[in-house]
C-alpha cells in the first residue's frame, strides 16, 4: 500500500466503518430501541460522508448524505428501525462497499435502494409515543430555504469610511483568540485607523489579567460593502460578542452584524428533499446524544477500533519478521546450548540475556499477528441473517468471546470452514418453524458461535439447538457409499465423525444453499492444516455442537523434547497430558495387549521405536507420553524425555508430504533437526488400535 | 519558530489529510486518534492549536475541549473544531466549552490552512 495515497488510506477505512455498519445494524435488528447503537451506526454513516467527500468520492457522500438522512429519522425516532428497513440499510451498505471499490465505474440501483429506504422509513414513522403512524404521511415538501438576513446595501458611490466597534467576549483570550490577528484580518479589507477603546478596563486591583478587556473602533475604508467580509473574520465569536457597523456619515442606524451567510456556509450538502424537516423544529436532543455517545459492550465494533486505527502493515512483512524471530530463535538456542557446557560466566549471562530478550521479541511478535475473532464473526451474522430470510427459519445468532485472538493467518483460514459449519447448523441443523413447534421448541432456532481459550489452543464452537445429527441415516448413506461394512459395529462418535469422511454426502440435503461443493472433508481438511482438530457432538432431538480446536499461532509450537533410539523428536506440548514409567514387564500383565492403566482408565500405547521401525537396544527404563486430541488418548513410549523447547516450525518438503506420523520438522539448539509428531494422527491409530483388540466392549 | 498543531480524529484518513497538509505548510504536527489521547498529547507537548473532530470514541470532542480546558496549558491555544456536523447546537455547547472556531467538513486545504493562519497566524 502507498502509504502517501490518502483516498487508499479512505478506502480501508471506509472498509472498517462498513464493517461496522454492518455489525450495527444487525444488532439494531436484534433490539432496535437502542440508541448506542443507533447513534454509533449514524456515526459511521457520518464519517464515510466526511472523509468520502474529501477524498473526491462524491458518489459515495451523494449517496451516503442521502442514507443518512433517511436514517436521521430513525436517530430522531421519528421512524422504527423495523426488518424491512435494516434490510435495506444492508442493501445500502453493500451499494456503499461497490461505490468505494469502483470509485469510476457506473453503478446502477441506487437510485431503487434509495427509493426503497424512503418508503419504508415512510411506512415505519412512529409518533412520539412510539406509536405507528400510517394515515399521516408526511408531506414532501421543497427544502426550506435558509433565512438570510440581508444587510442593507449602502449606494454605490465609490469609497466609504465604515466604523466598526466590537468587544471581544472576556474568555477569548483563554479561549484562543489573538485580536492582533483579527485586526490584521481587517485591515485586509482596506485601509484602516485603529482606535482602543479602554472604557471598560478595571481598576489594577479587580483586574484579571486572561480577560478581555479592551474594545476597539476600525474605521475601514473601502468600496465594497464589508459586512460579509468583517462577518467572515469575526466568524468564530459573532454569536456572543457585540459588533456594531455603520457607514460613516451615511446610514444613520448602526446595522448589528447579524447571522448572515451562516446557513447557506455551514450546509454544503444539499438537504435531502424525502425527508422534510417537521415544521416547527422540537427535537434538539437526538444531536446532543448523538455528540457525547456512551460506550456500551454492545459496540463491539467500537470496542476493535483502536487496534484498527493504529498502524498498517502489510501482512507479508509481519510474516518476514515472524522467519525472522523465528531464525533468532533458533540461533538463541544454539548458543544456549553451548552456554551450558561451558565454564565461561560472561558466556553464560549474555546467553540467559539473549534467551530472555529473544523470547521477549518472540511473544511480541507473535502478539502483533494476533486479531481478535470478532473480526470474522460479525460477517457471519450477516450470513445468517440471509441464510434465515432465505429459508424462512427464524433463527437467533449468538456470538461470544468475539476479543479472543488469534494469528491473523489462521482467523483468515477458518473463516470458509466455520462459514461451511455455521451454513450446515442452519440449513441441515436447524428444524423449519413448524417442525420446532410441533416438537415442543420455540419456533425460533438458535444457532451460537463461541471462541474461548483453553490453554494454548482456542475452542472455537458452532452450537444449535436443532434436530441433531440422524444416525441412522447417516449410517445409510456411509453404507450406500462403501464407507462402511453394512454389519460394521460403530460408537456414536464415530457414526459422527463419518460425515467428515471423504465422499460423504446426502443427497437429499442438497439444496441451493449448501450445494455448493465444499463437503464437511473439506472443512476437516482445513483445520487439520492448521493443527487443530474438529469434534462433533449431537443429541438427537436438541442439537449439535461442533468443536474447533486450534493452537494460537501456527509459526512457534512449545514442544517436549523427546529421544527415540538416535533420533530426538518433539511432541506439541499441548497436546501432552502427563509423562509415566512404563511399567516393566507390562507385556506379560496386560497378555500381549498394549494397554496401560493411567488411575483406572485404559489408555492404549504405540511404541515409536517399532512405529518409526528404529534397530537397537531399547533403553532400560522405557517412558510413556499419554496425548490426547478430541478424539481420546494414546500413550507414546520413549526412551528418554529430554525436556521442554521452542519449535519453530519448518515445513516437510513436498516429497514427504505422505509421511503420516510428523507434521513438520524444526532444528535443534546444536543444529540438529527433531522432526514434530503428528499427535492427532498417533492418537487416531492408537484408538483404531483399542477397536480392534477390544472390540464394542471399550 | 515552528508551530505546532495537533490534529484529533477517530478517522485515519481525515488526520492524514490534515497532517499532509500543514506539514507541507511548513508546521510541525502531532496526531491523536481520540480525546483522551489528544488530551494526553496535548498537555505533554508544546502545541500552537488543537484541530479536533467532534464524534469520537472514548472521549468526544466536546468532552475533549471541556476536559483541556480545564488544564492551565490550554489558556490561549486555539481550538478548531473538525466537523461534518452543520448543527448550531453542538457549535454552541463547543464554544460554551472553550472552542475558539470550527471548519466545516468537507472542506478543501486551502480553507484548513486558513482557518490556521486566522488563529495562530502562522
Amino acid at each position: 500500500m502507498n502509504i502517501s495515497d490518502p483516498s487508499e488510506t479512505f478506502r480501508q477505512e471506509a472498509r472498517e466503518l462498513l464493517d461496522q455498519l454492518e455489525a450495527g445494524l444487525l444488532d439494531l435488528e436484534q433490539d432496535p430501541s437502542n440508541n448506542d447503537l443507533i447513534n454509533s451506526t449514524f456515526r459511521a454513516l457520518h464519517t464515510i460522508k466526511g472523509s468520502g467527500a474529501m477524498f473526491g468520492f462524491t458518489a459515495v457522500a451523494e449517496f451516503v448524505h442521502e442514507f443518512e438522512t433517511a436514517f436521521d429519522r430513525v436517530r430522531k425516532g421519528q421512524s422504527a428501525a423495523n426488518k424491512a428497513l435494516i434490510g435495506v440499510a444492508l442493501d445500502a451498505k453493500d451499494h456503499i462497499h461497490l461505490l468505494i471499490e469502483n470509485p469510476d465505474a457506473p453503478i446502477d440501483g441506487g437510485a431503487s435502494i434509495l427509493s426503497e429506504l424512503r418508503v419504508i422509513v415512510e411506512e415505519g414513522a412512529i409518533d412520539e409515543d412510539g406509536e405507528p403512524v400510517h394515515a399521516a404521511p408526511v408531506a414532501v415538501a421543497a427544502p426550506v430555504a435558509p433565512v438570510v438576513a440581508e444587510a442593507p446595501k449602502p449606494a454605490e458611490n465609490g469609497a466609504k469610511v465604515w466604523r466598526l466597534t466590537f468587544y471581544l467576549p472576556s474568555d477569548a483570550l483563554i479561549y484562543g483568540t489573538n485580536p492582533e490577528l483579527l485586526l490584521g484580518e481587517l485591515a485586509g479589507i482596506g485601509p484602516t485607523s485603529v482606535l482602543a477603546l479602554s472604557d471598560r478596563v478595571p481598576t489594577l486591583d479587580v483586574i484579571d489579567p486572561e480577560t478581555s478587556y479592551l474594545g476597539w473602533q476600525v474605521d475601514i475604508t473601502t468600496s465594497e460593502d464589508p459586512t460579509a467580509a468583517i462577518d467572515d473574520v469575526f466568524l468564530f465569536l459573532r454569536d456572543n460578542m457585540e459588533l456594531t457597523l455603520a457607514p460613516l456619515g451615511g446610514a444613520d442606524t448602526p446595522v448589528a452584524v447579524a447571522e448572515a451567510v451562516q446557513a447557506a456556509s455551514d450546509d454544503a450538502m444539499p438537504e435531502a428533499p424525502f425527508v422534510p424537516e417537521p415544521v416547527a423544529k422540537v427535537e434538539e436532543a437526538p444531536a446532543a446524544k448523538a455528540a457525547a455517545p456512551k460506550r456500551k459492550p454492545a459496540e463491539k465494533a467500537e470496542a476493535e477500533k483502536p487496534a484498527a486505527t493504529s498502524l498498517r502493515v502489510p501482512a507479508e512483512r509481519l510474516d518476514e519478521l515472524m522467519d525472522r524471530v523465528g531464525e533468532l530463535v533458533i540461533a538463541q538456542a544454539r548458543l544456549s546450548q553451548i552456554a551450558t557446557q561451558s565454564s565461561d560466566g560472561a558466556l553464560k549471562t549474555i546467553a540467559e540475556e539473549l534467551e530472555r530478550l529473544s523470547s521477549g521479541l518472540r511473544d511480541t511478535t507473535m502478539g502483533i499477528r494476533m486479531v481478535p475473532i470478532g473480526s470474522i464473526f460479525s460477517r457471519f451474522r450477516r450470513l445468517v441473517h440471509d441464510l434465515s430470510n432465505d429459508l424462512g427459519k427464524p433463527i437467533e445468532f449468538i456470538t461470544t468471546g468475539e476479543e479472543t485472538e488469534l494469528d491473523k493467518t489462521m482467523i483468515e483460514r477458518l473463516a470458509d470452514p466455520l462459514v461451511h459449519l455455521i451454513r450446515n447448523s442452519v440449513d441441515h441443523g436447524l428444524e423449519s418453524a413448524e417442525k420446532r413447534i410441533a416438537a415442543g421448541k420455540s419456533p425460533t432456532g438458535t444457532v451460537r458461535l463461541s471462541a474461548v481459550y483453553s490453554g494454548a489452543e482456542v475452542a472455537i464452537s458452532v452450537i444449535d439447538d436443532g434436530a441433531g445429527l440422524n444416525h441412522d441415516r447417516i449410517r445409510a448413506k456411509a453404507e450406500e457409499n462403501g464407507l462402511i461394512a453394512p454389519d460394521a459395529k460403530l460408537t456414536d462418535q464415530e457414526l459422527n465423525h463419518l460425515i467428515f469422511a471423504p465422499g460423504f454426502s446426502t443427497a437429499n440435503e442438497v439444496t441451493a444453499l449448501s450445494g455448493r461443493g465444499v463437503g464437511m472433508d473439506v472443512v476437516k481438511r482445513t483445520i487439520d492444516g492448521l493443527r487443530g482438530t474438529i469434534d462433533v457432538s449431537t443429541t438427537p432431538g436438541k442439537g449439535s455442537v461442533f468443536t474447533l480446536r486450534l493452537p494460537l499461532t501456527l509459526a512457534i509450537i512449545d514442544g517436549m523434547l523427546v529421544r527415540v533410539g538416535n533420533g530426538r523428536y518433539t511432541i506439541p506440548l499441548a497436546a501432552v497430558e502427563e509423562c509415566v514409567e512404563l511399567p516393566e514387564g507390562i507385556e506379560a500383565n496386560s497378555k500381549g495387549r498394549n494397554f496401560l492403566d493411567i488411575r483406572g482408565a485404559l489408555v492404549p500405547y504405540l511404541r515409536l521405536r517399532e512405529v518409526f521401525g528404529l534397530k537397537g537396544e531399547a533403553d532400560a527404563h522405557q517412558k510413556v507420553v499419554i496425548v490426547s486430541s478430541g478424539e481420546g488418548r494414546v500413550g507414546l513410549v520413549v526412551d528418554q524425555i529430554i525436556g521442554n523447547n521452542q519449535a519453530v516450525i519448518k515445513q516437510l518438503s513436498k516429497l514427504h508430504s505422505g509421511i503420516k506420523s510428523f507434521s513438520g520438522a524444526t532444528i535443534l539448539g546444536d543444529g540438529e533437526v527433531a522432526l514434530i509428531l503428528d499427535t492427532a494422527h498417533l492418537v487416531a491409530s492408537g484408538q483404531s488400535y483399542v477397536d480392534r483388540n477390544l472390540g464394542r466392549a471399550a | 519558530m515552528t508551530k505546532t498543531i495537533l490534529t484529533i480524529d477517530d478517522s485515519a484518513s481525515i488526520r492524514q489529510m490534515v497532517s499532509m497538509t500543514l506539514t507541507a505548510a511548513g508546521l510541525d504536527v502531532i496526531e491523536a486518534v481520540n480525546g483522551q489521547d489528544g488530551y494526553d498529547k496535548a498537555t505533554t507537548n508544546t502545541v500552537h492549536a488543537v484541530i479536533t473532530d467532534l464524534n469520537m470514541p472514548v472521549l468526544n470532542g466536546i468532552e475533549f475541549i471541556r476536559k483541556y480546558r480545564q488544564h492551565p496549558s490550554s489558556k490561549g491555544i486555539p481550538i478548531i473544531l473538525l466537523t461534518t456536523e452543520s448543527d448550531e447546537e453542538l457549535k454552541r455547547q463547543a464554544k460554551e466549552a472553550g472552542a475558539t472556531g470550527w471548519i466545516v467538513k468537507p472542506f478543501k486545504q486551502d480553507q484548513l490552512l486558513a482557518v490556521i493562519k486566522k488563529v495562530t497566524g502562522a
